[in-house]
């Protein structure tokens, strides 16, 4: 394994090591796949339609599902953010002032009215929670979420957050590489599905991704 | 002072603090240091905004190392 590589990928060896250019495919397939669910299911409203309006409430069904399916894929983007409904554990507060020497000023504070630590990388912009991030690449006009959380039980949440930063700011493409992809698209498809305390976030690093150099 | 903390269910734990002049206390860090690399933690220095580094040997002039649970996509 190379000098400064995260360790963890020794845990996914059959994963080529995620790129620039690799997480890009990634959103143009997502993107094509989205396309490949909602295309026949509106063409197949609009032909049944056209051939007999009495088949209006099919055409209705087949057009729920045109919309359902990709609003199914954004609920499990925004789920890698999500902060678990639970009482937060006494060490909490302990926890957070850690991460928030971790971060600074601006992240810090918006940490604790959003629960999401905004980080720069070198692919772009990542939100971190508890159980995932979030990649808004640059320019701001796409997300990326993934699904990656500490080993261990029992840690608070800011542990569990600063976890994800530090593995992050060792080896940005490794923590892509052991992060499993949930979700690509739009940051509106996501922002509509995250709970309203998080989209502050969100919209914080759409802008630090929209000037992102 | 330099420290060495854990991230575990408590928020963190100081495991060790030593100073430039104390070779002993150096010495019982590395010595815990050691130890908890042996149960699967990973030690961490973090380097300013956005960096951190992997260490496999206790820094004796990092003033914190931080020692972390492995991470695995979900």
């Amino acid at each position: 394994m190379e000098a400064g590589a995260l360790p963890e990928l020794a845990a996914v060896p059959w994963r080529r090591r995620a790129s620039e250019a690799s997480i890009r495919r990634r959103g143009q397939l997502w993107t094509l796949t989205t396309v490949a669910h909602v295309v026949p299911f509106i063409a197949v409203a609009v032909v049944l339609m056209l051939l007999q309006p009495l088949s209006a409430p099919v055409a209705a069904a087949a057009l729920a599902h045109a919309w359902i399916i990709p609003e199914l894929y954004a609920v499990r983007g925004a789920n890698t953010i999500r902060p678990k409904r639970r009482e937060p554990p006494l060490s909490e507060p302990v926890a957070q002032g850690f991460l928030g020497d971790l971060l600074g000023h601006e992240e810090r504070d918006l940490h604790r009215s959003t629960g999401l630590a905004v980080e720069r990388g070198r692919l772009g912009v990542w939100l971190v929670g508890e159980a995932g991030a979030v990649l808004v690449t640059p320019g701001g006009r796409r997300v990326h979420c993934f699904c990656v959380a500490a080993t261990e039980g029992g840690l608070p949440p800011s542990d569990r957050i600063a976890h994800l930063l530090l593995a992050l700011r060792t080896d940005e493409t490794g923590f892509a590489t052991v992060a499993n992809h949930a979700f690509s698209g739009a940051p509106w498809r996501l922002r509509r599905r995250m709970d309203g305390r998080g989209r502050p976030a969100l919209a914080a690093a759409r802008r630090a991704a929209a000037s992102f150099s | 002072m330099p420290r060495l903390i854990r991230m575990d269910h408590t928020g963190h734990s100081t495991l060790a603090e030593w100073t430039a002049g104390d070779e002993a206390a150096y010495n019982v860090a590395v010595e815990e240091f050691r130890r908890q690399l042996d149960e699967g933690y990973i030690g961490v220095v973090s380097d300013g905004p956005g960096q951190a580094t992997q260490v496999r040997e206790l820094p004796a002039d990092a003033p914190t190392v931080i020692l972390r649970r492995p991470i695995a996509g979900g």
